[in-house]
């Protein structure tokens, strides 16, 4: 049976070696001269003080690789639509399950082997992928130095990913039947509860740490947690409270629109909107965005003044950057087991309700 | 007599919808048995049932003494050739040989490629390239190799050309002849029955019309031909299957257990159709009798 299951397997999984080969062989071609560079430019550099022009060319390198290896983030719903969703849907499709079933193999053993070969196998793809994107990209992530940005391409969860979305697409393709609408089925049940995920539940995966502070103009964007002067950690949610201790913005900014605004006032003043008057008059520019370049300093000055005139309040929830690899075991493992109840569920469902 | 199938009150439902209902037949072992019926009458239900690749709603099946598909001993001694025989479109010949040897213990090699090549099937060809008629035979190659003690064919030759069918069934005599397996085969068209089986089974709306092995069947049922009766005053042995009346004819199939004495009638042997025709007919006034009972 196993012999039945790799000659059904076989070419898909000769599919995905080439692409594996393919993918080791430019990376090896380019990476061990990427670490080179890094270590003598950036780090030479680094060590002689401001080198963003360095870092900004650094990270201008290999963009078509940079690119390629964004795909890691497909592999799993390819899997579960090219492996999983046919795995049985086609044998019902084509009929085939009437000559499979009836050879001296029960239907649960068959489930359970041809499972076992394609599980094994995304496993193990999956996995080799994720391991040399990760060794590849290493000099620009440590660059970069936000691991958090690359959570779902790193590492071990593009493992836990793939394994669920074979187990999806095996329930999706064991439910419907048929093939193509097994694979829609699968592309959209996985897309939604990926993101689902991410939005709703990795931030809980572990408590997150807070951080309450004078609400300092941030220079350095959403992610830095100020005071601390870390951009490694993941910021949750920010929410910026007046004095009341009301929340009056989000984000970095005030009001809807997550941006601080000024206006000029009724007597020469200085309107910081949806909040007060300012003390003194800012000179003009007077609207600073979050997102917009440096102002001038005495531009800035007189910002930080006004703001912090009203006692405004910062508060961060955020992971700080020590629960990343705590948080891909648990986000690996929690995926796994989703997986593992799928394709518990196909089994039986092959077993015991299929026609 | 043993049977290797044995169904009582069998049913399978679907939705609403009763695909077979409170079906209860037996099929003898050592026959060739043609399993006939009008479109509908539950026939490959049964026999899906039969190879366990549907579960009945109610009543029990039992096929060569155990539940169908209970595990592998079992799956390995039946042998199963579906509808419209499926094939791997994408696996050779060769493949599905391979396929059979490694799901089957009991398969045999030299049988398997030995008609292989007295089919003339190019070993590499892909199973998807093959005309209806040769799928069809890899079909009952893998189900023969794995020397089943019962083989169960479902309309194994109704998408077959006249020419392809004859093939099929007639390397299905030799096997039969060759291994004694005990085979049940369905069919609409007496004809292919007529060539191959040696009992039958009249399947209709999951009611037996009629069973038994033919020879005996086409000896106790005629066709007598007198002056108009009441087929009432025939005498206890002999039953009326189909009667139709002119003003002054009678025309009756009888089914009769002794000889027919009577002087009156001229006597005519019937062919299997025209017998089968009569019970399926039977059976569908029989149905449609139920049908404005419920009615009413």
């Amino acid at each position: 049976m196993i012999w039945l299951a790799w000659r059904q397997f076989r070419a898909q999984a000769y599919v995905a070696a080439g692409v594996l080969i393919a993918v080791a062989i430019a990376f090896l071609l380019t990476g061990p001269q990427l670490v080179h560079s890094y270590d003598t430019i950036v780090l030479t550099c680094r060590a002689h003080g401001d080198c963003s022009p360095v870092l900004a060319s650094f990270l201008a390198r290999d963009h078509l690789l940079r690119d390629l290896a964004l795909a890691v983030i497909l592999v799993p719903a390819l899997v579960g639509i090219f492996w999983g969703a046919p795995l049985v849907a086609r044998e019902m499709e084509n009929g085939t399950f009437r000559m499979a079933w009836t050879q001296s193999v029960t239907r649960s053993r068959w489930i359970a082997i041809k499972l076992g070969v394609v599980a094994t196998a995304v496993m193990a793809a999956a996995g080799l992928f994720s391991l040399m994107i990760t060794w590849w990209s290493s000099p620009f992530d440590t660059i970069n130095s936000d691991p958090f940005s690359v959570f779902d391409l790193r590492d071990i969860v593009p493992v836990g990913y793939a394994a669920f979305a074979f187990a999806l697409g095996v329930t999706m393709g064991v439910l419907i039947r048929r093939t193509i609408p097994a694979m829609v089925a699968t592309l959209v049940a996985f897309t939604a509860i990926r993101v689902a995920f991410t939005e709703w539940v990795r931030p809980r995966l572990m408590s997150p740490l807070h951080y309450t502070g004078a609400f300092l103009l941030n220079q350095n964007g959403p992610n830095e947690v100020p005071g601390k002067g870390q951009v490694r950690d993941w910021v949750v949610s920010s929410l910026i409270l007046n004095k009341k201790g009301v929340a009056i913005g989000s984000n970095g900014g005030i009001g809807p629109n997550g941006e601080i605004n000024f206006q000029p006032g009724a007597h020469g003043g200085t309107t910081l909107v949806g909040v007060g008057t300012c003390p003194t008059t800012i000179p003009p520019p007077t609207s600073t965005g979050v997102s917009s370049g440096p102002a001038p300093l005495n531009v800035q000055r007189a910002v930080q003044k006004c703001l912090n005139s009203f006692h405004l309040k910062e508060v961060l929830t955020y992971q700080p950057a020590s629960h990343y690899w705590t948080l891909q075991w648990y986000e690996m493992a929690i995926f796994i087991v989703f997986a593992v109840v799928l394709a518990g569920f196909s089994w039986y469902w092959v077993r015991r309700r299929l026609s | 007599m043993t049977a290797v199938l044995e169904a009582e009150g069998l049913g399978k439902r679907y939705g609403r919808r009763w695909a077979l209902s409170d079906c209860t037949l037996s099929i003898p072992a050592g026959h060739v048995v043609g399993l006939v019926g009008p479109n509908g009458a539950g026939k490959s239900t049964l026999l899906n049932l039969a190879v366990g690749l549907l579960a009945p709603t109610g009543g029990s099946i039992s096929v060569l003494g155990s539940r169908p598909a209970i595990d592998a001993a079992q799956l390995g001694r039946v042998g199963f050739v579906a509808q419209d025989p499926p094939t791997y479109s994408g696996l050779s010949v060769a493949d599905h040989l391979k396929l059979g040897a490694h799901t089957n213990p009991t398969w045999d090699d030299e049988l398997a490629t030995s008609r292989v090549k007295r089919l003339g099937l190019d070993p590499s060809q892909k199973a998807g390239k093959l005309s209806g008629g040769q799928r069809a035979q890899l079909a009952l190659t893998l189900a023969i190799a794995k020397r089943p003690e019962f083989l169960v064919l479902d309309e194994p030759v109704a998408s077959l050309d006249p020419l392809a069918r004859r093939e099929f069934l007639q390397i299905l005599m030799e096997t039969v002849a060759e291994h004694q397996v005990s085979v049940v085969l369905s069919s609409h068209l007496v004809a292919d029955i007529e060539r191959v089986c040696d009992y039958l089974i009249v399947l209709v709306s999951s009611r037996v019309q009629l069973t038994g092995e033919i020879e005996d069947l086409l000896a106790t049922h005629h066709r007598l031909i007198g002056p108009r009766c009441d087929p009432s005053s025939l005498p206890e042995n002999q039953h009326v299957i189909e009667e139709s009346h002119s003003e002054r004819q009678s025309t009756l199939l009888v089914r009769s257990d002794g000889p027919i004495v009577d002087p009156a009638w001229t006597i005519e042997s019937l062919s299997l159709e025209d017998l089968v025709l009569a019970y399926m007919g039977q059976g569908r006034s029989f149905d449609a009798d139920l049908r404005s009972q419920e009615n009413e």
